[in-house]
């Protein structure tokens, strides 16, 4: 063997946003050890944000001028990965504004103050009286995003798993810190934990596979062992399809959902909303490049095996969401449906598969962090209310807001003028165009059965009669207004002029193999 | 020439719906507000009419068309003709109506009449887009967003089971809706494509295949069909028309309903003419079903906001019929009919609403005698009757006979068959008419007759009767050009007249 370990060549620059957020993260968890409790929220709040922000413009300036193959090409900052780790950004931005939300208090209501005790034991309580707070959460985001913006751009199977497990260790977190309902709240990120970690076994047990039919974790050097026909096929399908359990676990679709209602309805409702629009944002991303880069050339072997699981995300969500009695588990189903909707638009295998997937990833982002934030608002004694039937005429006591949620509804649906018809357009006229015309049908009529449970929210919410009597809403601080008003404005302005952002995503879905 | 009249039209109401809906909230200026609007709106669509040009072998005319969505191939384009023009001006002349007629319907608590009235205005500029809309998505979006004002104006201010009664109506339209939609989409994938591959004018005349074209077809025929509504997908309506308020069930059904026979004559015979030949033997069946299932319906029924509505899915039914004949006689007299149809359940509607509002219950039964305590409304509501019964000198009489005797050009036993959906409506409305205001006067404190306002209200509606009854030629001939230009993209020939026909065409007498 002659081979010397060649370092390779690493463009830091072209890194920077990644590095930067990162860095916040790890500043963020100095400023835990080293402020003191009552400055820590202070100090957290706007480092984050700045983080955030910092990432954001490094990416614009930097990113398109630095694109390539980077890190022993396991690092590809192409086109769709800079527009999907853009997009995180500015949806973890807004996801965080509303993590911030302390409604008018002094602690952050909707986070417990003691993550790590016991739920109802004394010192739990003596850390409540002592004032303690969950900044904590805050480093924890930073460092779920910074995986999350690996994981679109990774072009490695086992940088991708190491992305994975850096996204979601602090969402498993996260989910446990909701400050009411404790022990559902810890129960749903114990579930979210064991099924993670299944998942990730799943996708590991994928990669070996793929490892031993190829010889590499690389994607271009497994589409290379694909076109040259090494002649292991026994190894390749079922390694890709494990892989795309992992994948598939991660944006809830059927039949890899069943983490999603439990999750969505324990986390603090403001980490659902992150988690609902970013951990898509991020996983489909990866999803896009494992299959449009690397076992593109399989395509007849997964193709109908993920169609199958689209139709079952679409009909599952959109079924069980319509018997749902509470708000949070209604929109959880509904992030199934809407799997299912992008995988309509992922499958088409074109072009326009990839800028549908990432218009509509984005669209879905902009409506989903706005309507749970308003979920997070409507409290009945100090908790939230997040039963339907304590929305009952939350029009009349609260009209700005239940116009808000209306809007975003007709959002979900897909109602025209509303981002989410530019969305749906957009994948199903993709999948049409590729001869997957029942696939759109499947999707349209799940469009319209879900559109019963939205409007059936928007009819309790302007119902004339009945009325909960203590449902109250709180309000907001400036920063949830921000966020719920830039994704409204986002949802509305994407419904109208869809232009700017669809010619983005159209000029920017190559993938560079 | 380059005034944006259709744009405008668009606009206006919209502004209308904004001022209303950001007035003070004790402000007494709602209505007025409202009606100015829409009267301001209806001024321009007449002065627009004078800018058409009858001759025109244009497909379209006042058009205007911008790129919106280059990369969907879509443009936000509008033009109008002969059929579009009739449609709009029966809106914006039926707009202002409504509001009169609905001026006590709500009273000023919160901002609820602030709300009521933005959303008709908001729904008057859909009206013109739906139908003024030259490009298949923008139609589309039209087509959809307009649920959205109609399921409040339902859901917010309808009557005890408002809600099922808009769900009911949401669903049925959004299952039709996004089902054209996969259509929408087949279509466009189909034709040309490209920037502007959206535009009417890119998609007619093209080479499908033939299972694509029947394909599609169904996906477009589907929601005209749910939007018309025919049996038996029209379930939705009669909910729908019983717990809304009379105003608002005359936007619904007298014009946006026509939105789907409107879209039968503009997109699935003109898109895909072999398809169309395919199915109309179904078509022409369904039509018949519906004609005589809604005219039974009606006969059976207590409730008269439901009779009107099942009258109405008699009269669709008559208008499809005439649409499927594929004679311009026929074309012309459905056409025709969808305008008369417009005002003559206005009529209705709004007549009987002035007698609910007096007697507090929509129940047949609990009237009687009636012609004795309000003279002027019972008589109103019979002279709408007639109309709806196709009296000759009033005005459905002419689009009646048209369409009669179009089909009869093409199958004689269909307009035979017809011409028995005539003696049926002759018997649900004069058997309400005798239920409702015959008989001995009944025992009731002082109920007011018709009040001033409300003449303001039938004045117009009377006169359109009139007007349309004895001068329809103006309006036949805006909407001949259209119809024939129809039936070419149809590939439809006339049938040879097995008689001298000629006398009956010449129409409208």
């Amino acid at each position: 063997m002659t081979d010397v370990f060649v370092a390779p060549d690493i463009d830091w620059i072209a890194l920077l946003p990644l590095i930067i957020v990162f860095v916040g993260g790890l500043v963020g968890v100095l400023v835990e050890g080293f402020a003191g409790r009552a400055s820590r929220y202070a100090v957290q709040v706007p480092l984050s944000v700045a983080t955030l922000v910092l990432a954001f413009v490094a990416l614009v300036v930097l990113g398109p001028d630095r694109q390539g193959r980077t890190g022993a090409a396991v690092l590809v900052l192409d086109g769709p990965a800079l527009l999907l780790q853009g997009l995180v950004l500015v949806l973890a931005l807004l996801g965080l504004m509303v993590m911030a939300e302390r409604l008018g208090g002094a602690q952050a209501d909707t986070f417990t103050q003691a993550g790590a005790l016991v739920p109802g034991s004394p010192e739990e309580s003596d850390a409540t009286r002592r004032g303690a707070t969950t900044t904590e959460v805050f480093p924890l985001t930073l460092m779920s995003v910074g995986g999350m913006m690996l994981f679109v751009a990774a072009n490695d199977l086992l940088l991708l798993f190491i992305a994975l497990e850096v996204l979601s260790l602090p969402l498993y977190i996260l989910v446990g810190l909701a400050r009411r309902r404790r022990l559902l709240s810890q129960e749903a990120s114990l579930k979210y934990f064991l099924l993670g970690s299944f998942s990730s076994a799943f996708y590991l047990f994928g990669a070996v596979l793929l490892y031993g039919y190829a010889g590499s974790m690389r994607f271009d050097q497994i589409a290379l062992a694909i076109s040259s026909n090494v002649g292991m096929d026994g190894l390749l399908v079922p390694g890709v399809l494990l892989v795309a359990v992992g994948l598939l676990f991660k944006v809830g679709a059927v039949p890899f959902h069943a983490w999603t209602p439990d999750v969505y309805q324990g986390a603090p409702t403001p980490v659902t909303g992150f988690m609902a629009a970013c951990t898509k944002v991020a996983a489909f991303g990866a999803m896009l490049r494992v299959f449009y880069v690397a076992v593109e050339g399989v395509r007849a072997e997964w193709q109908p095996i993920i169609a199958a699981v689209a139709t079952l995300s679409m009909v599952v969500g959109a079924l069980m969401a319509i018997v749902q009695t509470d708000v949070k588990r209604i929109l959880a189903y509904s992030s199934v449906a809407h799997a299912g909707f992008i995988l309509v638009g992922l499958i088409s295998m074109d072009q326009a598969g990839i800028s549908s997937t990432i218009f509509y990833l984005a669209t879905y982002g902009f409506m989903t962090i706005p309507a749970f934030a308003i979920v997070a608002l409507v409290r009945s004694a100090g908790t939230e209310a997040s039963q339907v039937g304590q929305w009952a005429g939350l029009g009349r006591r609260a009209p700005w807001l239940a116009a808000a949620f209306t809007f975003l509804m007709l959002a979900f649906t897909g109602i025209p003028l509303t981002s989410g018809f530019t969305g749906k357009f957009a994948v199903f006229s993709a999948a049409v165009s590729q001869g997957w015309a029942w696939l759109a049908v499947v999707g349209v009529l799940a469009s319209a059965v879900t559109a019963y449970i939205y409007f059936k929210l928007v009819v309790v919410m302007w119902l004339g009669d009945e009325d909960a009597g203590d449902t109250t809403v709180v309000n907001p601080s400036l920063l949830t207004t921000t966020a719920i008003v830039a994704g409204l404005v986002v949802t509305l302005g994407l419904g109208v002029m869809p232009s700017p952002l669809l010619d983005l995503a159209q000029s920017t879905a190559t993938f560079l193999r | 020439m380059n005034f944006p009249w259709l744009t405008t039209l668009l606009v206006l109401p919209l502004l209308g719906a904004l001022v209303v809906a950001l007035l003070p909230r004790a402000s007494t200026a709602v209505r007025p507000v409202a009606l100015g609007f829409s009267l301001l709106t209806l001024a321009v669509g007449v002065a627009m009419t004078t800018q058409f040009r009858t001759g025109s072998d244009e497909p379209f005319q006042l058009t205007e068309t911008y790129s919106w969505i280059p990369q969907f191939g879509v443009s936000y384009a509008l033009g109008i003709d002969g059929i579009s023009l009739t449609m709009i001006l029966l809106g914006l002349v039926l707009v202002p109506i409504c509001i009169v007629a609905a001026w006590d319907d709500v009273p000023a608590v919160d901002r609820r009449q602030h709300t009521y009235f933005a959303l008709m205005l908001a729904l008057a500029s859909m009206m013109v887009g739906v139908f003024a809309a030259v490009d298949v998505f923008l139609f589309y979006v039209f087509f959809e967003a307009m649920l959205i004002p109609v399921f409040f104006l339902i859901g917010v201010f309808g009557g005890a089971r408002r809600w099922q009664a808009a769900t009911t109506f949401l669903l049925y339209s959004l299952v039709g809706g996004l089902v054209m939609l996969v259509a929408v989409i087949g279509v466009y994938l189909a034709g040309p494509r490209g920037p502007e591959g959206f535009l009417v004018t890119n998609l007619t005349g093209l080479d499908l295949s033939v299972a694509a074209g029947r394909w599609l077809f169904v996906g477009f025929f589907i929601a005209f069909a749910i939007k018309a509504p025919m049996w038996p997908v029209h379930t939705w309506l009669p909910l729908a028309a019983e717990q809304a308020r009379p105003a608002t069930s005359v936007l619904l059904v007298g014009v946006l309903d026509k939105v789907g026979t409107y879209g039968m004559i503009r997109f699935v015979v003109t898109m895909f003419p072999e398809a169309t030949q395919w199915a109309t033997p179904v078509i022409l069946a369904l039509a018949l079903v519906s004609m005589f299932v809604g005219a039974f319906l009606a006969i059976g029924s207590n409730d008269i906001l439901r009779l009107i509505a099942y009258t109405s899915v008699s009269h669709f039914g008559f208008i499809v019929l005439g649409i499927f004949a594929f004679t311009t006689v026929g074309g012309a007299g459905a056409t025709l009919y969808m305008v008369n149809h417009g005002f003559t359940t206005a009529g209705l509607f709004l007549v009987a609403g002035m007698l609910i509002v007096r007697r507090g219950s929509r129940d047949l039964r609990d009237f009687g005698g009636w012609q004795r305590v309000t003279p002027l409304i019972a008589g109103s509501l019979l002279v709408a009757g007639l109309s709806g019964l196709a009296l000759p000198g009033l005005n459905s009489f002419v689009s009646e006979f048209m369409v009669i005797i179009g089909l009869f050009q093409r199958h004689p036993w269909l307009g035979f068959l017809a011409a028995l959906g005539v003696i049926l409506a002759a018997v649900y409305i004069l058997v309400m008419y005798q239920k409702l205001a015959t008989g001995p006067r009944p025992q009731l404190a002082d109920v007011p007759d018709m009040t001033g306002r409300e003449k303001f209200v039938v004045a117009p509606i009377i006169a359109a009767f009139l007007i349309l009854g004895f001068f329809p030629q103006p309006v036949l001939d805006v909407l001949e050009p259209a119809v024939e230009q129809t039936l070419q993209h149809a590939g439809a020939s006339e049938p040879e007249p097995a008689v001298d026909t000629a006398n009956a065409e010449g129409s409208g007498r």
